[in-house]
């Protein structure tokens, strides 16, 4: 719809993009930053832009992080959820959105539980189309926040080193974390329980940790993964208890590493499964200014998917698009 | 009287080691004679009169003995939406198939006599490929208790399968090659361990990590088809493994028959030439069951065919509705459309790759089947059906499914340039396609 996009027509996932790409969602986000700390949060950039958030997945956070950076751009949003619309019914995906496109919509945000399901899509309808999370592939905006959180922490992102903790294999966050991490430089380890991890992890250019102890004795900072409950349902893993045990960030464990470690978790937290509530609270913990930046990481990505040139982002929040 | 002369083509007949120019004689529905000159009149030939022969010009061509497909879904009854025992069996003709075996995994499960018949009776009336019925292992494809082997065979069943599903339980399994030395057909098993394999949707390895989909591990093929081997070895039953993917499953098999075990097995076009790497941004025209494998793979099976621990290449023709792949990778069905590429996929990267000749190829086209499955035809010899295929190896053509025959439209190769065509398809002395 707007090929003059320096994103292309599409966010869908991080693997794709460039250096020099995400580096500039994550310059772009910085002055949006601003907004959101005024009295009042807008901004004209996208006034008459409609857009559709297609929800086929709960979500708390990504979703209002969403609303949020679209209104604070004056965008016109609607909100879908699976349930109580024609999907339900059993309505197909692309008949949704083709239906949805018949309104004449500018962008869609969606979240899915299929991997690839916001790529069928973008490869179906003319919007733009922004990938909340689709299945265990990725959830790029996810990972530019986390980006932008241990940039803004450490300054740069070349050389830092993250351990991503927890049950990789069917994390969205971990495959964003890990393709924007390297591709800025950052090396980049995992932990979790093998069974957790993927059959072929030695692939991919990772460390890779069999105990919580070793990483964090070499991690700067720890992104900790949710473990999700039905996990242990499916054999994965045989208790929480467990879990919480071996894998567990308790701050005795940070302590022992004898400096600090920055502890960044996407939420939503299982307390006292993979990290205690000393940890998450504690003076390192950098999990709520990444609920701030997604707002600001979003409304980056937004305007530079809608044609915003990025050398207007700085003029963008005085409301010049 | 009717007669048919196939006139200077190279007849290719591994059956009797013939691989020549020559002529092929065809009376009233069998295989009269091959020589020179029966098109001329000044050769020898048995057959009594040639006044009013028809006489086909194959010069440049191949002629074989008429290929038959031991692996295919024709759909019907059930989802004559997608497929039906005529439109299969037309789309098997114009792939120079003279002959196809249908998977019964249909609704209602072809389980029975009945069932069987019917499926005899619609290949009869279709007047196409000749569609022999495989019956169900077990009732309703359960995978709990034997189905009638008896009957189905007298109804015309050649094989028995649950494919489609794996037969989880190996006790069934054990009984069912025991009970099916009886009536001498081979069991026919979809190898896949189901805890194993479960939700996954395509091969496990990098690309699935990658791609964040559930991966089927090799081993999930690996150990049923090991298992089917050991409890043939306990038997002395024949098993035949289908669809055979993975690098691991040709090792299994070379050590079944080393010792002599009664085990043969059948790969499928679409294994011997692609790669995982086909389902990259999701492609759900790529998405099949057993998956789309590594390269390494392709390449152990391609040595395979030519080792001779493959024994033939079938299909799996597996036509979806159009509808039912559009949609996201892990919802959409398992399967592909193969009557009409099987020819050329397996001459683009079989034979123009010179890892087999063309002898090879017929034998695994059309020879073998019929020796494993009991099957009339795959041989030229003198009496035998006159199912005979008759194709250019070199001619170059683009796969463009909407000229299909069969319903089905999914297929990975859409657009790709392939080597050999068929020219003509000839049914009981018949010309079905040309």
């Amino acid at each position: 719809m707007k090929p003059g996009s320096a994103l292309g027509k599409d966010l869908l996932a991080l693997e794709p993009l460039s250096s020099e790409q995400i580096k500039l969602i994550l310059d772009t986000a910085e002055p949006f930053k601003e907004i959101s700390e005024r009295a009042i949060k807008k901004v004209p950039t996208l006034r008459g832009a409609t857009i559709v958030n297609l929800f086929f997945e709960s979500s708390t956070r990504t979703r209002v992080s969403f609303e949020f950076a679209e209104k604070r751009l004056s965008a016109d949003t609607v909100n879908v959820a699976s349930s109580g619309s024609s999907v339900s019914k059993g309505e197909t995906l692309v008949d949704t959105a083709r239906n949805l496109e018949a309104m004449r919509i500018d962008m869609v945000v969606i979240r899915h539980g299929a991997s690839g399901a916001a790529q069928f899509l973008a490869s179906r309808i003319e919007s733009n189309v922004i990938n909340a999370g689709d299945g265990t592939h990725e959830h790029p905006t996810q990972g530019l926040l986390d980006l932008l959180t241990l940039r803004d922490h450490f300054k740069t992102l070349d050389g830092i080193k993250v351990c991503i903790v927890g049950d990789v294999l069917h994390s969205r966050v971990a495959r964003s974390n890990i393709w924007g991490l390297r591709k800025m430089g950052a090396e980049v380890g995992v932990c979790g329980p093998r069974s957790l991890l993927p059959n072929a992890i030695d692939d991919w250019d990772v460390h890779v940790f069999d105990r919580i102890e070793a990483a964090i004795e070499w991690a700067d900072a720890l992104n900790i993964l949710r473990l999700q409950l039905e996990r242990m349902q499916l054999g994965y893993i045989p208790s929480l208890r467990e879990y919480n045990r071996v894998f567990g960030v308790t701050r005795e464990r940070l302590d022992r590493a004898g400096r600090d470690i920055l502890i960044l978790h996407p939420g939503p937290m299982n307390r006292g499964v993979e990290i205690d509530s000393d940890v998450a609270d504690g003076p390192f913990s950098v999990i709520l200014d990444q609920v701030t930046n997604g707002v600001a990481v979003r409304m980056a990505v937004l305007y530079l998917l809608s044609g915003g040139k990025p050398e207007l982002a700085e003029k963008a929040k005085g409301g010049v698009p | 009287m009717t007669t048919l002369i196939l006139a200077g083509g190279r007849v290719v007949d591994p059956t009797q080691k013939l691989d020549e120019i020559t002529d092929v004689a065809i009376v009233d529905g069998k295989i009269d004679s091959i020589g020179r000159g029966l098109a001329t009149g000044s050769g020898k030939r048995t057959a009594k009169d040639s006044e009013g022969a028809e006489v086909i010009d194959c010069a440049g061509l191949v002629v074989s003995p008429g290929f038959i497909d031991v692996h295919c879904h024709l759909r019907e009854p059930g989802r004559e939406d997608v497929e039906t025992i005529a439109t299969g069996a037309a789309a098997a003709a114009a792939g120079g198939f003279t002959a196809v075996c249908a998977m019964p995994n249909t609704d209602p499960v072809t389980d029975n006599q009945a069932a069987v018949g019917f499926v005899v009776r619609q290949s009869i009336r279709a007047g196409m490929a000749r569609v022999y019925p495989i019956g169900a292992i077990s009732v309703g494809q359960k995978g709990e208790t034997l189905a009638e082997f008896g009957e189905m065979v007298s109804a015309g069943a050649v094989a028995v399968s649950d494919d489609g599903r794996p037969v989880v339980s190996a006790h069934l399994m054990r009984t069912a090659l025991e009970y099916a030395r009886t009536f001498d057909v081979p069991v026919a098993d979809h190898c896949e361990e189901p805890t194993l394999a479960s939700g996954g949707a395509m091969n496990e390895g990098p690309t699935s990590m990658r791609l964040g989909l559930k991966g089927i591990p090799a081993e999930a093929e690996e150990i049923m088809a090991i298992r089917d081997i050991l409890l043939a070895r306990r038997t002395g039953g024949h098993i035949h493994l289908c669809h055979m993917s993975t690098r691991g499953s040709v090792e299994l098999i070379k050590w079944g028959k080393d010792r002599g075990i009664r085990v043969t097995a059948e790969v499928c076009p679409h294994h011997l030439s692609l790669t995982e790497d086909a389902v990259e941004n999701y492609n759900t025209q790529a998405k099949m069951n057993p998956p789309l494998r590594l390269a390494d793979d392709v390449a152990a099976l391609q040595q395979a065919v030519k080792d001779g621990v493959i024994d033939v290449i079938a299909t799996d023709h597996a036509p979806h509705h159009y509808d039912e792949k559009e949609r996201e990778f892990a919802d959409a069905p398992n399967g592909i459309v193969g009557l009409e590429t099987a020819l050329a996929v397996n001459i683009t990267w079989l034979v123009k790759t010179k890892i087999i000749g063309l002898p090879l190829l017929v034998e695994k086209m059309s020879c073998a089947p019929a020796r494993i499955f009991h099957l009339p035809g795959g041989s030229l010899r003198r009496g035998s059906p006159a199912d005979v295929t008759i194709f250019d190896p070199g001619a170059e053509w683009v796969v463009d499914a909407s000229k299909f025959r069969t319903k089905g439209r999914n297929t990975p190769y859409q657009g790709m340039t392939l080597a050999g065509k068929v020219h003509y398809t000839i049914i009981d002395g018949r010309i079905a396609y040309r």
